[in-house]
């Protein structure tokens, strides 16, 4: 019995040397910054530039750089357009994407092959090799200082994206289904919007939130294409504006980063195992 | 002929009209190019287009709000004369490398770790994923407060545990603004490796494990001679991908030190970004973005091909 115990103590130890400790440093790790951007936002300014307060804890908590931040700035206007702009590229990338991965994924004819490797090569594309150009097509169209600007360039990085997760997808509804359906005498068309898109939801509800979150990440095109306070969206108005000459202004800016991270990580906790199915499926980008 | 009898053939002709349109459409080629007909195109307009006119910029001596005017390649042997230009390629494949390298290692030591039986696993990998899912900009904008030239909580904390003051400028010395973008890409980073990674493990049949303890393997035997072998097809993917875009990053550079102090972290992209945009040469800019699209064109091809082959 003592043997037993030992036995058991030992094992803890063990455990906890094998299991939390690494787990526990990743996490520190991890979570570190969050955890004092949300102290920082809540501390008086009295509290947080001065050197002789222990920095780790809140002594005297206040909402002043909240309320300035909503009544001094423009935050809640970037907030509407980062929305606005986030739901429309979603959108026009799932419908977009749909149209290019369903054949790609269910008929056979010439040239599928070709058009499959180009669109994940453009996928692959990162925005800095095409900013420039895309700057001055942007400026040609009149349409610097519009929404409409990062509506229509978000989903050059998102139709891809979407068409391949949605490809993988759409290949795993069985034939016989649709089959059926064409014997039923159900067109191409008929057999794609009621037979098979249907059953395809998941898909799109993963390819969903990922294009949403990339385009609340989005910073470059935003930063280039928007240069007007009120058609900024929430990272490129909290850099540009929010950073100022003067030192004291990290309160604000803290409570600006953290209510900005709130509408992705809201949706990211209610559907993270979408999320990570969607992450593993190798088709994010890191 | 009878009124009605010409009435009945020019509907029986409407009707095979509509039937051979309706064959026509149900063709499998027909279909599908019709309907990737305006993804297709949208692409061509905004991704192709801008592609080849970059090319054109590249060539051109073209300032904002002039007509440009065609140089050959004298834009890319300006870059080559300017020690600037060579900074920043050694600085973008040192940050690439580096922190490569540190996610690879950081995020495997992280699956395996996670690969273990314990409580609350799922909420810690929501909570671990987090650095990767909340906008880049504004978690960015933390490390900015937490390297703080005067109120750095980092520095604070190592002076309080025997730092001499005022402890290390870390975005404000070369060396260590360069050390300090590495670390914050790889704390970025690294649950997407972690994560990925995790799944692959999980993919892992535990009779190998089994099958290489009975032949007598340790943990470490056991991580080199089964783990490593099976996962490698995932790391080379996740590998490849991450070093595309940390190769062509912009936003964490530009949010920290916007290239500072004297260039030290300037990236490809960051400086395309000051010439174009802030000394507004676009020929010049677009120049320095295509200098990326080599070493870019062969890890995307090499990616496309290996995913295709999976």
């Amino acid at each position: 019995m003592v043997a037993g115990r030992m036995l058991t103590r030992h094992r803890r130890r063990e455990r906890v040397v094998r299991t939390w400790l690494p787990i526990g440093f990743f996490l520190a790790l991890a979570l570190f910054p969050f955890y004092w951007m949300a102290i920082t936002s809540i501390k008086p300014n009295a509290e947080l530039y001065n050197k002789n307060v222990m920095p780790l804890v809140v002594h005297a908590p206040t909402l002043k750089h909240y309320i300035d931040l909503l009544t001094e700035t423009n935050f809640l206007v970037w907030t509407w357009n980062t929305m606005l702009v986030a739901v429309a590229a979603t959108a026009i990338s799932l419908v977009l994407g749909t149209m290019l991965a369903y054949p790609l994924a269910r008929m056979r004819f010439a040239g599928a092959g070709l058009i499959a490797m180009t669109v994940a090569a453009i996928y692959l594309v990162p925005q800095p090799l095409l900013f420039i150009p895309l700057a001055d097509v942007i400026n040609r169209l009149h349409l610097g200082n519009t929404l409409t600007s990062v509506i229509l360039t978000y989903p050059t990085m998102l139709v891809p994206f979407c068409a391949w997760l949605l490809l993988g997808y759409f290949k795993t509804v069985p034939k016989e289904l649709e089959e059926a359906a064409r014997i039923d005498g159900a067109s191409r068309l008929q057999t794609m919007w009621r037979v098979i898109l249907p059953l395809c939801v998941p898909a799109f509800v993963s390819a969903g939130i990922f294009s949403f979150t990339l385009s609340q990440n989005e910073f470059l095109y935003a930063l280039i294409f928007l240069t007007k306070s009120t058609v900024r969206t929430v990272p490129v108005g909290v850099i540009t504006e929010l950073i100022r000459g003067d030192v004291f202004y990290w309160g604000q800016l803290m409570a600006a980063a953290l209510l900005g991270s709130i509408p992705v990580a809201l949706l990211y906790s209610f559907f993270v195992e979408q999320y990570v199915t969607g992450l593993t499926t190798g088709s994010v980008k890191g | 002929m009878s009124v009605a009898s010409e009435h009945a053939l020019v509907i029986g002709s409407a009707a095979r009209r509509r039937s051979t349109l309706a064959a026509l459409l149900d063709r499998q080629s027909v279909f599908s190019w019709l309907i990737m007909a305006p993804p297709l195109l949208f692409l061509a307009a905004l991704v192709g287009y801008p592609f080849l006119y970059g090319i054109l910029l590249s060539l051109q001596h073209r300032t904002v709000g002039h007509a440009g005017t065609f140089v050959g390649l004298k834009n890319f042997a300006t870059n080559l004369r300017d020690p600037v230009f060579w900074q920043v390629a050694a600085n973008t494949f040192v940050y690439t490398g580096a922190a490569t390298v540190l996610k690879v290692i950081g995020g495997l030591s992280l699956a395996l770790a996670m690969n273990q039986h314990f409580r609350m696993k799922n909420l810690v990998r929501a909570l671990l994923l987090l650095p990767f899912i909340v906008p880049t900009a504004l978690s960015t904008v933390a490390w900015l407060w937490m390297l703080d030239p005067a109120f750095s909580v980092v520095n604070r904390l190592m002076v309080a545990l025997g730092w001499p003051r005022p402890g290390p400028s870390w975005l404000g010395h070369p060396g260590l603004a360069m050390f300090s973008i590495v670390v914050i890409n790889t704390w970025r980073g690294l649950p997407f490796y972690g994560v990925t990674l995790l799944a692959g493990l999980q993919t892992i049949p535990p009779e190998l494990y089994e099958a290489a303890t009975i032949d007598g393997a340790g943990g470490w035997q056991r991580l080199r001679w089964v783990t490593l072998p099976l996962l490698r097809p995932i790391i080379l993917i996740v590998t490849l991908f991450s070093v595309i875009f940390t190769f062509a990053d912009f936003q964490l550079v530009y949010v920290l030190t916007h290239g500072g102090p004297q260039n030290a972290t300037n990236l490809f992209a960051t400086y395309a970004f000051d010439i174009a945009m802030g000394a507004g040469q676009l020929g010049l800019g677009a120049a320095v973005a295509l200098v990326m699209l080599p070493a870019l064109a062969l890890l995307i091809v090499a990616l496309t091909l290996y995913m295709r082959r999976e």
